[in-house]
């Protein structure tokens, strides 16, 4: 009987020291990993990006794939807000207000052009790229973003989520960056 | 005795009726798009509501007073994005309008083919969310599905999937290759499968039925009055469809039904959305069937980008190349108004030209933002969870309310 | 679109109790369009929709223009009759300085938010609406960003080089 096991693709495991029944390694891989598989996105979708992302969570491309198959709407339970779409002044309050609510650690994914640097609309009334009033993490450029751009994002998401430091968000730089935007 | 009886008797206190207020913000689930409604509630019931928007509003029409004429249609696929399509050959038909130019046949048919893909992947969109909103999940997984295979389709005639930026002002710019065409047989054999068996779940489905039913009403005077189009009048009672009432892009030629209903409540806007996409589909077969030969755009040297090897061996085609892509082309002076039937209605577009190489005025008459104004009338007296079910079944697109 | 006849019997209605408000009537490219003096503008618009020889019972759209070269700002109605597909278009011609309007509101609830979209853009005052406040702008907007006079960009932006925009 042909065994199966060659046709999974296992995943790369952290370094560490292996015996009968154990797996030593370090406190942050292990962390990195859970984390990085299991990534709770917020999705904060105003135009044409948002039904992208639509697409992106169908059976087509399947997001759900990658561990983030609870779409948490509301801020305190979520780690990764994903601003898909333009950003009007109007919105520029609210859009804060959602970023400070969530707990650390968060991850900001601004995905399309109008939310990366304000897109084909340089007017009066859009925001200039979210990066003016939030920190963002990784940016997807696109009018829309494909589907396999967005989900590649979200992989370079969960590249920072496994190598994060444990202490990056109680250190001196990280607590500068959030002064800069004017976040406690 | 009386006044001894005045004295013990009860002093009846006039409560004022307490209400909360329920904000209904703009980042919400279950709105599909970003506006905001503040609902005075009565324990469930709602009294009244206050809408805000504007919470996208990226100056569509300051920003194309600031673009040549072929820049716009980017600009204009981004208004109802779900149905870009419609959008940019609306907006390329009005500036035909203005400078007078005959489009061919062949051109006419393709872009009627096109408009109804556009429409019908509109109208999934929308059901898709009915369904969704009243906890049906699984037939929007099954539509988006198929709307995978119209994006296909975009993308062999366009290069794009969602914001389309189709065709150029007098037609389309390459014909549709054979693989296209394929695409476009692939799926008119495969969606009526899948639309059929989205339909049995819902529409004599008994919780869905009383779910909608008498949610969200509105009389056709009511509809008139606030100035309904589309499907949202359409269910109310009244027939009015811009694509038989003032024909454009030979849609005379094609024989469909418009479906109408009665009450103008959620259930009827759902089965005129479905018989709406069994009628697109009759029309893309008749003007596949019917397809003239002929040339794939109108002769417009000023709008149209001449073919690379003249530009490389022609001058005047080279200095027609370079008009073009830097926007200096003047248009004749003149105020034309255009509309055709988008996924929510007649969409306008109101063009003022004083002779120069961007528009004077621009206005786009948007359907959203002229129906949404109904919506508190349409919730009052109603349930939280049925006013929900009327925002998602009205269709209202967040960029087209906005623009 | 329409006729000369209908043409006529249309200036003919208007002219039954609004003798001498019509300053020009003409076909232009497929819409009849008539310039009407402002200050009966929603009376005449009140009595297209009664008449039983006109009805024109839905508003198409509404909206204001600018011309900066005649400091004027145009409001431009138009109207359809479903029933026998007849179109026209009213334009009337407001000081750009204080160019305030009789509101549409009473005959027609679509105007309700077509003419806050006018205000917000143009500042174009509707006497007599409900609710004249901005409805697509920050609420505490103070120019009226549709003129003509008003850039389109965010003037507040320092790392734009206008010598590589071509501005």
């Amino acid at each position: 009987m042909e065994t199966v096991t060659n046709k999974i693709n296992v995943g790369e495991k952290p370094e560490g020291h292996e015996g009968h029944g154990f797996f030593a390694t370090r406190l942050d891989k292990v962390v990195g990993l859970a984390r990085k598989n299991s990534i709770w996105p917020l999705p904060f979708a105003t135009s044409c990006c948002g039904i992208e992302f639509m697409a992106t969570m169908g059976a087509h491309y399947d997001l759900a794939r990658f561990g983030s198959e609870r779409l948490s709407f509301s801020p305190r339970q979520a780690d990764l807000l994903m601003v898909m779409g333009t950003i009007a002044k109007k919105m520029g309050p609210v859009l804060r207000q959602v970023y400070e609510q969530m707990a650390e650690p968060r991850w900001v994914l601004s995905v399309g052009a109008c939310a990366s640097s304000g897109g084909i609309f340089d007017t009066y009334s859009v925001l200039q790229g979210i990066d003016r009033i939030i920190p963002v993490d990784v940016y997807v450029p696109g009018c829309p973003p494909r589907p396999e751009q967005i989900i590649d994002g979200v992989m370079k998401i969960q590249y920072l989520v496994e190598n994060e430091s444990l202490r990056r968000r109680d250190s001196a730089e990280y607590k500068a960056m959030l002064n800069k935007y004017g976040i406690e | 005795m009386m006044e001894a009886s005045a004295d013990i008797a009860p002093k009846v206190v006039k409560e004022e009726k307490q209400y909360s207020y329920l904000n209904l913000g703009p980042t919400h689930p279950a709105t599909h798009g970003i506006f905001q409604n503040v609902l005075k509630m009565d324990g469930e019931v709602i009294v009244d509501a206050t809408p805000t928007i504007g919470y996208i509003h990226r100056a569509f029409e300051k920003l194309a007073e600031h673009r040549p004429y072929n820049q716009i249609t980017p600009i204009t696929d981004r208004m109802n994005y779900c149905s870009s399509p419609i959008n940019n050959i609306g907006w390329h038909m009005t500036v035909e309008k203005l400078l007078g130019v005959e489009i061919p046949k062949r051109v006419q048919y393709l872009r009627v083919i096109i408009m109804e893909l556009a429409r019908i992947t509109d109208h999934l969109v929308c059901n898709a969310v009915i369904g969704v909103d009243t906890g049906a999940l699984t037939g929007f997984v099954y539509l988006f599905q198929q709307r995978e295979l119209v994006y296909e389709i975009y993308e062999e005639i366009c290069g794009a999937r969602l914001t389309t930026n189709i065709g150029r002002i007098g037609g389309f710019e390459r014909d549709f290759s054979p693989k296209a065409w394929e695409k476009i047989n692939k799926f008119l054999k495969e969606f009526p499968v899948v639309l059929k068996e989205f339909e049995d779940l819902l529409k004599r489905n008994r919780i869905f039925m009383d779910r909608t039913i008498g949610c969200g009403g509105i009389s056709a005077e009511r509809a008139l009055n606030y100035s309904f189009s589309g499907v949202n009048l359409r269910a109310a009672g009244v027939d009015y469809d811009v694509r038989a009432m003032n024909p454009y892009s030979s849609y005379e030629d094609f024989d469909f039904i418009i479906p109408v209903g009665t009450n103008g409540d959620v259930y009827d806007r759902f089965m005129v959305r479905q018989e709406e996409m069994w009628q697109s589909m009759s029309i893309i077969k008749q003007a596949m069937k019917k397809l003239p030969e002929g040339p794939f755009h109108a002769k417009v040297p000023e709008f149209y980008l001449p073919p690379k090897e003249e530009v490389y061996n022609n001058m005047e085609a080279l200095i027609y190349h370079f008009k073009i892509v830097m926007g200096e082309t003047d248009v004749p002076k003149g105020e034309v108004y255009h509309c055709v039937e988008g996924g929510n209605g007649e969409l306008g577009f109101y063009l003022i030209s004083d002779g120069g190489r961007q528009p004077f005025r621009l206005h786009l008459r948007r359907p959203c933002f002229i129906f949404y104004q109904a919506y508190p009338e349409m919730i009052k007296g109603s349930m939280l969870s049925d006013a929900i079910l009327t925002m998602s079944s009205m269709n209202v697109i967040a960029g087209e309310l906005d623009a | 679109m329409m006729d000369a006849a209908a043409q006529e019997k249309l200036i003919s209605v208007i002219n039954e109790k609004f003798e001498g408000e019509i300053i020009e009537a003409a076909m232009d490219k497929d819409f009849f369009t008539l310039i009407v003096k402002k200050e009966r503008i929603v009376d005449i618009i009140s009595h297209l929709y009664n008449h039983e020889d006109t009805k024109f019972q839905y508003l198409t759209t509404l909206f204001a223009v600018h011309y900066p070269d005649q400091n004027q700002i145009a409001m431009v109605y138009q109207l359809h009759n479903l029933s026998t597909n007849q179109r026209i278009r009213l334009k009337i011609f407001l000081s750009a300085d204080n160019p305030t309007t009789p509101t549409l509101t009473t005959v027609f609830s679509a105007a309700n938010w077509m003419e806050r979209e006018a205000y917000d853009f143009y500042g174009v005052i509707s006497q007599g609406h409900p609710n004249l406040i901005r409805i697509l702008n920050v609420e505490d907007m103070l120019i009226f960003p549709m003129r003509k006079e008003y850039p389109l960009e965010d003037q507040t932006r320092e790392d734009k080089n206008d010598l590589m925009f071509g501005r």
